[in-house]
């Protein structure tokens, strides 16, 4: 059920986005729109500078150049000394970024607390949400993410797919315009990707705005409506699954599916 | 053992030191975290202020940081003063001296023990607060300060016990702790092994006190990183 109502502003915008480490130049200019309920999976080899775009959205990664705007309010930015753009207004980057759910390859679960603090932490102490009301909101989303029973136990005792489970529900408990995931299933055991994904693939269902970064090709086609592929710092190629996998006008986007069957 | 009638000082003495030591590490460890945090910092203004700190109070001994504070305090607060055109003498008090000189010292090395366990925070932790959009102070309190606390912990439980048995310089400054009293009751008994003997026992008790207690704590912060798979 995918509306695209352009009249509303864009869920996520970024324009002509740039990253330099030192002189090497990652991202060389990538723009993307996000429209309420679009489910856009970047790909692209690694250094192609995917992860680091994903980051720079939400100024992880403080970006070059470019311009960056949550559900039509630009982000306010100012220029250091060394050319990077950070937020300029401490209070406007901290609220866009609890509208903005990040999900990070190794999980970065808070190993001192407890599942369901990891989960209570952002509603209690950044939504001012009663502690009561955290509680059965966390444990919902866990009971939805199925690992419920794990709700007392610490990050440390679980696998590396609980994890992950684990923390999607602490970024869905901030109640997240867009969601975005970097690399999820990266640092998984071969038998936990499924498990992380069919959660992934829950959430695509019920029409959540998403950008995703990810080597699961088979994946990325299923639940996408839109697929980049990034090479080089660039977008070398653009359009729906069916397109971009089958039928690249891209040699390079050709090559590379045909390598990752 | 005839004390003869010295226990009960003694024990005011325990008492004595138990909260020298306690105030005076309250403001190290506060002293501490403020240092590693101005030496870890971007600014290079912060950061030499914070080597500045720990080399001159680390190149300094114990004993003459008491005398230092003891009897330089007084000298400044009545200089500060006449500013003012009060003229009158004021001082610090040993108490207060201790808990200043003692605090200092305990900071400026748990600067280094903070600092080492700052940089074993993995950034991760902190852009998992951000992106869920935790402030910086909510970041550090909630997610930084547990985390470095636990692996401070072992370090700073060390200095502390050096801290304890540094309580006894305070002394010479006329301060009534363990040390104090004994050497009140040795010169009015002339048995100085029995009563020396006695402040050793007390600082040894209390060492074996703090040691229990930092076994609790660490135990404490280690919640859930035991049997934890990496």
């Amino acid at each position: 059920m995918i509306t695209m109502t352009h009249t509303l502003p864009p869920a996520l915008q970024a324009d002509n986005i740039h990253k330099r480490f030192g002189s090497l130049e990652v991202l060389k200019g990538i723009s993307l729109t996000a429209h309420d309920g679009e489910v856009i999976s970047i790909l692209g080899s690694s250094g192609s500078g995917k992860s680091t775009f994903l980051r720079c959205l939400n100024l992880l990664e403080a970006p070059h150049e470019g311009r960056i705007a949550l559900g039509g309010e630009d982000f306010k930015l100012k220029r250091l000394k060394d050319g990077s753009l950070v937020s300029a207004d401490p209070r406007q980057i901290t609220r866009l970024r609890a509208s903005m759910g990040f999900v990070f390859q190794s999980f970065n679960l808070w190993p001192h607390m407890t599942i369901l603090e990891n989960v209570i932490e952002a509603p209690v102490m950044v939504r001012k949400t009663p502690r009561k009301q955290a509680v059965a909101e966390a444990e919902a989303l866990l009971e939805k993410v199925g690992i419920a029973d794990k709700r007392n136990a610490y990050p440390g005792h679980l696998s590396g797919g609980q994890q992950q489970r684990a923390a999607i529900a602490r970024t869905l408990a901030m109640q997240p315009r867009v969601l975005l995931f970097d690399e999820p299933t990266s640092a998984l055991d071969p038998e936990m990707v499924a498990e992380v994904l069919n959660v992934i693939n829950g959430l695509a269902e019920e029409g959540r705005t998403m950008l995703l970064v990810t080597h699961e090709m088979r994946f990325a086609r299923n639940v996408s409506t839109r697929v980049l592929f990034l090479h080089d710092g660039r977008i070398e190629e653009e359009g729906t699954p069916d397109k971009v996998f089958d039928d690249p006008a891209s040699p390079r986007c050709r090559q590379f599916m045909a390598s990752h069957r | 053992m005839n004390l003869h009638g010295f226990g009960p000082q003694l024990l005011q003495g325990t008492l004595m030191t138990v909260r020298l030591a306690l105030s005076a590490v309250s403001v190290g460890l506060v002293l501490g975290l403020l240092g590693a945090i101005a030496k870890s910092s971007r600014h290079a203004a912060l950061r030499l202020l914070g080597e500045g700190y720990t080399t001159i109070v680390r190149g300094i001994p114990e004993l003459l940081m008491v005398l230092i504070v003891y009897f330089g305090s007084s000298t400044m607060i009545g200089a500060v003063l006449r500013q003012f055109g009060i003229d009158t003498y004021v001082e610090l008090g040993p108490f207060l001296s201790g808990t200043v000189a003692l605090g200092l010292t305990f900071g400026a090395y748990a600067t280094e023990v903070f600092r080492g366990a700052l940089l074993t925070v993995p950034r991760g932790q902190i852009e998992a607060a951000q992106s869920l959009g935790l402030g910086r102070w909510h970041c550090f309190h909630r997610i930084v300060l547990p985390q470095l606390w636990r692996i401070a912990l072992p370090g700073l439980g060390n200095l502390f016990m050096v801290l304890l048995k540094d309580t006894a310089l305070i002394s010479v400054v006329g301060l009534d702790e363990i040390m104090r009293k004994a050497q009140i009751a040795v010169g009015d008994t002339r048995e100085p092994f029995t009563f020396y003997g006695c402040a050793a026992l007390i600082y040894l008790g209390l060492t074996v006190l703090t040691s229990g207690g930092l076994m609790a704590l660490e135990h404490r912060a280690n919640r859930g990183y035991r049997r934890a798979r990496s």
